[in-house]
């Protein structure tokens, strides 16, 4: 089954979501990305047990973060789902995009562009 | 180990506000393990720092080092031929870090990202704990191995007072009363004899009250004291 | 306990063997001695003697010592309240020097709240010295006149030495060993908590009557008469150490606003009552917080008037 979502989203693997770091979050959007989520297992179903749980803290810090510097937590979500849940990626994606063109492109981008 | 927790950004950020390349350094001691310092801490807080200035279009360049310890003049030699090329630097090693770096490298400044908190350890992954107060002349033994100076908020030697309510310290309901405990672990041990009669007044000439202190190795010295 | 150790009125009271009845009174917030005048004046003649609070629940006020001079002055005999959040040793002991000069002869050695629940929070703390140490000093300088350091003190201070006890704070078994430890610092009497829980207390007292403790020390026992639900609800919540039963909250609820605090006096005159009686009990220590017009009625209905002269 192929399901289509937004092109314009880059999609970076990782084997669990415990694997993603604040680190790659931050960069991200220092890179200029107008949004960054992550996509983990359902909780309770992470394979290694507390990954994607792990993976929600770290995206509350970098909200956090994000909102001490002034830009909107919104652009960095966690979304939980099953591997199985093809249409539900798919939907989440396009959530996401349209969550992201509501809130215009991140100022990181524009102040550089100006810059 | 000391344990530190990081300055807010905005606390930082206005440290080096009118600063665009800076320095910032880690330390692998006490701070890596209590995640406040180390290489990944001194990753997220420059990238943070970035991503902000980058939002004010006020780019800042900054550079990052992660120094063995910074409370050793040997490792805080290790920057010497760098150290100069900053407008200035942040260190997310304890107080120490900042003062040995201060010292040592009069023409810049050290501004410490980190506020220095207390001597302590972990209690469960991600909480820290106080456990001394470096009064200089320990007798945790005297009170079942648990130290009232440091963690009674009254530093009571003949406690607990009043204000101890079900386990719970009167300062608030998160901290734990530590003459409870102590009281309790007495009279489990069937010695509650050690709590009989009044502890002695404390000299504090040992403690930060008698001035600076200084510890000196005869042994280890090499040249004059 | 033959000879008199500082003379006061309070001690002799109690040496008499009459059940003494004690007074407190808060210092003002600023130099207002007549507000302060006015408050005591009410408790002239009613009592045997009356704390002056030092800085009571961490909020800043005017200093215990000269509040107990003013006092005197009135006519008042003043237990002067010292705790050890606000002052080293070395502090301590000249104000204890220059209390006992202006006057002064008892004194009540405490602890102190915590700076968190004032009006300075950021305040550092000291805490030198705790309340039971503070004891053994007060001690030291009356029956050694001398110093902690063991220097001869030149005229040294013979105070009545006090000490508070809170029989409802935790570890509740541990309580009556406490107690035991500040007598035998030197505690000459002993002022309580303000008692709610009579019944926990009750059960205390029988523990220190078992360990003889009643012989070693006057014991007094503190009431607040509750001016309404309110204020009980309050103490229950915010007071450090306050063990308000649910029953006398129900008890004041139960009758009407204009009348909660009568209901409120009944329950202290009641508690005054079983304590003439209670075994080891040698005096009642009223807390009727910013409520002294109201001592002298409730002195009157207690029956304790007039007070002796001794
Ligand atoms: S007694 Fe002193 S040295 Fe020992 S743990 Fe307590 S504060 Fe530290
Ligand atoms: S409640 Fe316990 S820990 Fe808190 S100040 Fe009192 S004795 Fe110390």
């Amino acid at each position: 089954m192929r399901l289509s979502y937004p092109a314009d989203i880059k999609i970076i693997q990782v084997p669990c979501t415990g694997r993603v770091d604040i680190l790659h979050l931050l960069n991200a959007v220092e890179d200029g990305a107008d949004g960054v989520y992550v996509a983990g297992c359902l909780e309770g179903e992470c394979h290694y047990i507390s990954g994607n749980l792990k993976a929600r803290k770290k995206v509350a810090y970098v909200k956090k973060t994000l909102t001490e510097i002034g830009i909107e937590p919104e652009r960095v979500e966690m979304f939980n789902l099953s591997s199985a849940q093809g249409a539900r990626f798919a939907e989440i994606a396009r959530e996401m995009t349209d969550r992201i063109r509501q809130l215009g492109p991140s100022p990181i981008k524009k102040k550089s562009h100006a810059a | 180990m000391i344990v530190a927790d990081r300055k807010s950004l905005q606390e930082i950020l206005a440290m080096v506000a009118d600063k665009k390349k800076i320095l910032i350094l880690g330390c692998k001691g006490c701070v890596t393990v209590c995640n406040v310092g180390g290489l990944k801490e001194v990753e997220i807080l420059a990238a943070s720092m970035k991503i902000a200035r980058k939002k004010e279009g006020n780019d800042i360049d900054i550079d990052i080092q992660v120094l063995e310890r910074q409370c050793d003049t040997e490792y805080v030699a290790g920057i010497r031929d760098v150290v100069g090329n900053y407008e200035a630097a942040v260190s997310l090693a304890c107080g120490v870090g900042p003062q040995f770096l201060s010292e040592m490298y009069k023409d810049q400044t050290f501004y410490p990202g980190v506020n220095t908190t207390f001597f302590g350890g972990a209690v469960q992954h991600g909480i820290w704990e106080e456990r001394c107060a470096g009064c200089g002349s320990c007798a945790i033994h005297n009170f079942g191995g648990l130290c009232p100076i440091a963690r009674c908020a009254k530093s009571l030697m003949n406690g607990p007072c009043g204000g101890s309510s079900k386990g719970v310290c009167e300062v608030n309901k998160d901290t734990l009363c530590i003459w409870d405990a102590i009281v309790k672990k007495k009279m489990e041990s069937g010695r509650l004899d050690d709590l009989i009669g009044v502890k002695p007044i404390k000299s504090w000439k040992t403690a930060r009250d008698g001035g600076p202190r200084r510890s000196i190795r005869e042994e280890l010295v090499q040249g004059n004291i | 306990m033959s000879e008199l150790k500082s003379g006061s009125n309070l001690e002799k009271v109690l040496k008499a063997g009459h059940f003494a009845f004690t007074g407190e009174c808060g210092p003002p917030k600023g130099a207002n001695v007549e507000h302060l005048k006015e408050k005591l004046s009410h408790l002239v003649g009613k009592v045997d003697a009356v704390n002056m609070t030092d800085n009571q629940t961490a909020v800043v006020r005017m200093s215990s010592w000269a509040g107990s001079i003013l006092m005197m002055e009135q006519g008042l005999e003043p237990n002067f309240q010292m705790v050890c959040r606000d002052r080293n040793r070395l502090a301590m002991m000249s104000d204890i020097l220059g209390a006992y000069a202006l006057g002064v002869r008892n004194m009540l050695c405490l602890s102190g709240d915590h700076q968190s629940f004032g009006n300075h929070p950021d305040a550092k703390n000291v805490h030198d010295i705790d309340s039971m140490q503070l004891i053994t000093m007060v001690k030291k300088m009356r029956d050694e006149g001398k110093f902690l350091n063991d220097e001869d003190i030149d005229v040294a201070p013979k105070m009545f030495i006090g000490a508070a006890a809170n029989p409802f704070a935790d570890p509740y078994e541990y309580r009556p060993y406490r107690l035991a430890n500040k007598i035998a610092a030197g505690a000459d009497f002993i002022q309580t908590q303000c008692i709610f829980n009579m019944e926990k207390f009750r059960d205390f007292m029988k523990k220190v009557v078992d360990m003889g403790l009643h012989e070693r020390c006057y014991i007094l026992a503190g009431v607040t008469p509750m001016k309404n639900a309110g204020m009980a609800n309050f103490m229950s919540k915010y007071v450090p150490g306050m063990d308000i039963p649910e029953s006398l909250i129900k008890r004041l609820k139960g009758v009407d606003k204009k009348d909660q605090a009568e209901e409120g006096i009944k329950f202290a005159l009641e508690q005054i009552q079983e304590f003439k009686e209670m075994k080891g009990v040698a005096g009642v220590h009223l807390m009727a917080i910013e409520w002294e017009h109201k001592v002298p009625e409730i002195a009157e209905r207690a029956g304790v008037l007039p007070r002796p002269k001794v």
